[in-house]
Formats: C-alpha cells, sequence, structure tokens
C-alpha cells in the first residue's frame, strides 16, 4: 500500500460552537466600542473636568462682567440667555477620547482592536458616540445654571433637546480633528495640541457680543467663522424661538466642518491602517 | 493506495513587504499543516515582525500572497481575523481596563454570546493564574502578568490558528517556562496551530515541530531543529584562539574525522561525526601551529551553529531585553 500525503488549502475547523468566533454585526461593534470608552471617563475625568469647569466659570463671570454694560445697551437684551451657547460651546468643544485613542495606538491595544473581526470604522465612530454621550451630559449642569439664573427658551420645552442635539453635533465635528491629529501621528503632545484649533474657532466670532457689535477684521473673520452661525442658531432656541433660517445656517456650519474634520479622520485612519 | 490529505494552516507565496523601498520580506514561502508549531527564528531587524503582521492582515503585502487558514490575507482578512488569535511583541493591553473588562471586551468583539463570558472570563483567568487580579486595572500587573493576560486574550474566542511573536522576551524563566508550557498545552490538547517568531534558539529548539530560519528578509534554512542541526554536523567543537582563525582552516581541515571548519573572527567552529575522537587531533593540530587557544569546547549543534553556519554571524539577543522581575 502506497501513503501519498496531499497538501490541501481549506479553511481550518475547530473549537466549541459556543465560543466560534463569528461577525456581531456593525451596531453591536459600536455599542461595544462605545461601552468601553465610556466606561473609561469615571477613570479619566481629568479629561472632562477642566471643560466643565471652564464653562461654568466663564458662564458666570462674563455675566458677572458684562451684563450691566450689555443690558444697558439694547432694551430688553438678555446677556445671560445670550451667553449661554458660549459656555455650553466652551463646554463641549473638544471633549473626546482621542487622546485615549492616541495611547491605545502607543500601548498596541489599537493593533489588538485591529485584529478582531470588527469593522475600522466601528472603532472610530464607538469613540465618537461616547464623546456625543460625554458632550450630552456635559450640557447638562450648564443648561441647570441658566435655568437657575433665570435664562427660559422662547422656542419652549422641545428647543432643549434640539439645543443639546445641536451642540452635542458640533462636539462630534470638533473631535474629528482630534481624532485625525491622533491616527495621524500617533503622539500625545499632538493631539493635546489641537486645542489650539479651539481659540479661534470659539473667540473669532460672536462669542461675547452680537454680530453688529463686531467691527473692522474680527466682522470679517467671524463672518468666515462657522462657530459665529452655530451660536446665532443656539441663541436663536434660547432667545427668539424657531428661527428656521438661522437654525438652517447653524445646521450648514456643522455639515460643513464636519465634511472636513471626518474627511481628515478617516483619511489619518486609513493611512494608518495602510502603513500598519 | 491510500491517501492522507494534510490540512495547510499557514501558506505564502513569494510574500514580499517592503518600507520606502526597503525590502523587510523578501518572497517568503511558508507551508504550515495544521496542528504544527511552527517556530520563526531569526535575529533582530531579520524581518519576522514584519511577516506575523502581514499574515495577521495589519499589515498589506506589497508583492506575493498569503493564506492562513484558508484566506487570503489580503482579499479576506474578515475570515482570516475570526480563525486566528495573536499575541504581538509588546503586549497590546490597555492598562486602565481590569483584566476581566479586558476579557470580556474581546470575546464581545469576537461575536461570542454574552452568557458565555462570564464562564469563559473565569477559565481563562484560571488557565493563567490572574483569577485573583482580574478585577485589578491592567497597570498594576507585572510584566510576566501582562503577558499572560495578553496571551489569554489571544485565546478568548478559541482561534485555530495562533501567532505568537517573541511570547517570551523579557519575562523571567519561571514565567518563560509557563508559556512554553501552555504553548505545548494548546496545540496537543486542543490541536491549535502556533505560529511563533522567537529569537531564543532554546525556545524555538524545544518547542518547535519544524523551524524557519530568516535572515535579512529571506529564509534560509527550514527543517525540524534535528534536521537543521544534522546538518551542520553530529558534533561541534568550538576552538577560541588568539589572534586570527581564519589560517587555521586549512590545516584542521585535514585532521581526520573533520567535516566542515570555518572561522568567525577568533573563533573556529569545527563540525565533525564524532566529536570524543576528534577533539584530541583537533588540540594536537592547534598546539602544532603554536596559536594560544583560550579555550576548546565540545558540545552538539545548536540552531545558532545552524544560523552561523548559513549566516556566518550569530543570532544575537538584544540585551536590553533582558529578564523582568516578577513583581
Amino acid at each position: 500500500m502506497t501513503t501519498t500525503t496531499v497538501d490541501v488549502v481549506a479553511p481550518v475547523s475547530g473549537g466549541g460552537d459556543a465560543l466560534r468566533a463569528r461577525p456581531a454585526g456593525f451596531v453591536h461593534d459600536v455599542s461595544a466600542i462605545a461601552g468601553r470608552a465610556l466606561r473609561a471617563v469615571p477613570r479619566d475625568l481629568e479629561a472632562v473636568m477642566p471643560p466643565i469647569f471652564i464653562a461654568l466659570f466663564f458662564f458666570l463671570v462674563n455675566i458677572a462682567t458684562l451684563s450691566k454694560l450689555t443690558e444697558g445697551v439694547g432694551g430688553g437684551f438678555d446677556y445671560k440667555a445670550f451667553q449661554m451657547p458660549t459656555a455650553i460651546l466652551l463646554g463641549v468643544t473638544g471633549v473626546s477620547r482621542a487622546g485615549a485613542l492616541v495611547l491605545d495606538v502607543q500601548d498596541g491595544y489599537f493593533d489588538r482592536l485591529l485584529l478582531t473581526p470588527i469593522s475600522r470604522l466601528a472603532i472610530l465612530l464607538g469613540h465618537m458616540v461616547a464623546d456625543v454621550t460625554v458632550a450630552v451630559v456635559l450640557t447638562l449642569p450648564i443648561l441647570a445654571l441658566g435655568f437657575i439664573l433665570g435664562v427660559r427658551f422662547e422656542s419652549g420645552v422641545l428647543g432643549v433637546p434640539v439645543f443639546i442635539l445641536m451642540a452635542a453635533a458640533w462636539n462630534l465635528v470638533f473631535a474629528a480633528f482630534g481624532y485625525a491629529i491622533a491616527l495621524k501621528t500617533g503622539n500625545p503632545a499632538a493631539v493635546q495640541s489641537s486645542f489650539l484649533l479651539f481659540f479661534p474657532f470659539l473667540f473669532l466670532t460672536t462669542s461675547y457680543v452680537p454680530r453688529n457689535q463686531l467691527d473692522g477684521w474680527l466682522d470679517t473673520v467671524a463672518g468666515f467663522n462657522p462657530v459665529t452661525y452655530l451660536l446665532e442658531g443656539l441663541r436663536s432656541l434660547v432667545l427668539g424661538g424657531w428661527e428656521w433660517s438661522e437654525l438652517g445656517k447653524a445646521l450648514i456650519a456643522i455639515v460643513v466642518v464636519g465634511t472636513i474634520s471626518m474627511s481628515l479622520c478617516f483619511g489619518a485612519l486609513r493611512a494608518r491602517l495602510r502603513s500598519g | 493506495m491510500c491517501t492522507t490529505a494534510t490540512t495547510t494552516a499557514i501558506s505564502t507565496d513569494g510574500l514580499v513587504r517592503q518600507f520606502n523601498g526597503l525590502t523587510a520580506v523578501d518572497h517568503v514561502d511558508l507551508n504550515i499543516p495544521e496542528g504544527q508549531i511552527y517556530g520563526f527564528l531569526g535575529p533582530n531587524g531579520a524581518g519576522k515582525t514584519t511577516t506575523v503582521r502581514m499574515l495577521c492582515t495589519l499589515l498589506a503585502p506589497t508583492e506575493g500572497q498569503a493564506l492562513v487558514a484558508g484566506f487570503d490575507v489580503a482579499t479576506q482578512p474578515g475570515d482570516v481575523r475570526l480563525r486566528i488569535g495573536v499575541a504581538l511583541q509588546e503586549a497590546a493591553l490597555d492598562p486602565k481596563q481590569t483584566g476581566r473588562e479586558l476579557l470580556r471586551l474581546q470575546g464581545l468583539l469576537y461575536g461570542l454570546p454574552k452568557s458565555e463570558m462570564p464562564r469563559r472570563v473565569e477559565e481563562l483567568g484560571k488557565l493563567i493564574d490572574l483569577e485573583d487580579a482580574l478585577d485589578r486595572p491592567i497597570g498594576t500587573y507585572s510584566g510576566g502578568m501582562k503577558r499572560r493576560l495578553d496571551l489569554v486574550a489571544a485565546l478568548v474566542h478559541n482561534p485555530q490558528i495562533l501567532f505568537l511573536d517573541e511570547p517570551t522576551t523579557g519575562l523571567d524563566p519561571a514565567s518563560r517556562a509557563r508559556v512554553w508550557e501552555e504553548v505545548r498545552r494548546l496545540n496537543q490538547e486542543l490541536g491549535m496551530t502556533i505560529f511563533l517568531t522567537t529569537q531564543y534558539l532554546e525556545e524555538a529548539d524545544t518547542l518547535a515541530d519544524r523551524v524557519g530560519i530568516i535572515n535579512q528578509g529571506k529564509i534560509v534554512a527550514e527543517g525540524t531543529p534535528d534536521d537543521l542541526k544534522r546538518a551542520v554536523g553530529a558534533d561541534v567543537i568550538v576552538a577560541r584562539v588568539d589572534g586570527d582563525a581564519a589560517p587555521l582552516c586549512p590545516i584542521l581541515q585535514k585532521v581526520p574525522g573533520v567535516q566542515t571548519v570555518e572561522a568567525h573572527g577568533r573563533e573556529l567552529i569545527i563540525a565533525t561525526d564524532n566529536g570524543s575522537s576528534a577533539i584530541s587531533p583537533v588540540a594536537v593540530a592547534l598546539a602544532q601551529c603554536e596559536v594560544a587557544v583560550r579555550d576548546l569546547t565540545l558540545r552538539t549543534p545548536t540552531l545558532d551553529d545552524v544560523f552561523l553556519d548559513l549566516t556566518g554571524s550569530h543570532i544575537e539577543v538584544d540585551a536590553t531585553e533582558d529578564e523582568e522581575d516578577e513583581r
């Protein structure tokens, strides 16, 4: 009898059914990654406490400093209501898990995630879902302070969730810049420095006074700054009611910034995956 | 006529990876049957990790094809990932998660039922003697504990093929022995195919059914450890002399029983069929040459001799990768 050995390249079998790996589905994967990112938040409070402290601090200080001055100029101008969207954006802009992602890259844990069968997109989106959740939670103390100070929504109760969603959407699109830098550089210091983007966005605009009070170069720059339209949209919900053109412009601003930041972010992800 | 089908777990054909024009892996061909422990041995920078990263779908090949568990790493990466477990060179862990959280998440990402996870996590914790530490943040673990956790994280989904990239680098001898024991158990009890890269000769020699030796991106030899060593000779006499050893080669070559002689700086590697009978004539020949002999040793060949024979240099283990104490 002759024995011949034949090499066959075929899927290998093995492993019990219960422990057999299988694709769990995109939504499941996003929620698993988001769950991990959210569990890390209480262990990483230094990442979320400063923004909320800064937001509450400036909300109170700005009102105390500028209320008399601004409310004295125009009749019926409510500076507290005017300042609340600024405080919200101060609180949620730049809050992201990009710093944690870059540590994952450094610790090799990002590779571990890439070795699992989940979609690469789910890894990024899971972090972003966590960011949006954190941003929503961060808006609550600022809103509460606003209500305590007497701010009321002209758009009514429904305006509040719309206001929160717009702030969260802004958080999401701005966070994508941080993820782009994290994935591009793999360097925590570079991610930290992305905070610098925060300044032109949030201060070369109508953070402290209405657009008609801006003059010269600052007015020109504010006209190009998407945050100007976002603030006007948010303020319209508080001060004016349902002003669809303001809300539309705010939405366009979010979409424009989001298109740029997400393109950079997913481009950086693709580049990182290519380079291995 | 009886036909036995051996299933190939890993096969590559002309696998190449270049980085900015530099070739890290140069036309590597592998054919590893299911159920084998394959040792991929080479010095630092030889291309071991790059090869593993391609086989694990982390890195796209520049040229060539690789099939893992029957699926193409470039075109069917998702199918490959479902069937492999990987422990990379550096333990890939999140220091802020607890061991339990990490293993649980790992299971969820592989689609294991939530109901199975508590039992599986306990089982894995027991396997690596970390039951008591599972609820502690991983950042508080010692190097050995991290390595063991990293290894079981690769096993959560009971993979068919396990890639271990230098799994014992930096471990103390006791932890190293435990990893070896576990690797053997996985292979023998579960029939898991194991692709193990290492720069430790003893590790490849002890664990691997077959060894591939890689140097400068190319496979320079492949076979069972015994076959590879046998190719060098039954015994090896190593002589260290003062001065250049090269001029002594032709003289020693004429000594009865000597098969081959190679000089590497001040060292002579003399392969012989019978070391105990050849060592005296070799010593006499060296004395006649009036060379100061620092030491003369007789031993059986090691994989380092194979590497030396093939490449002209020793496999040097990175001095910075000294053993790490268990805390």
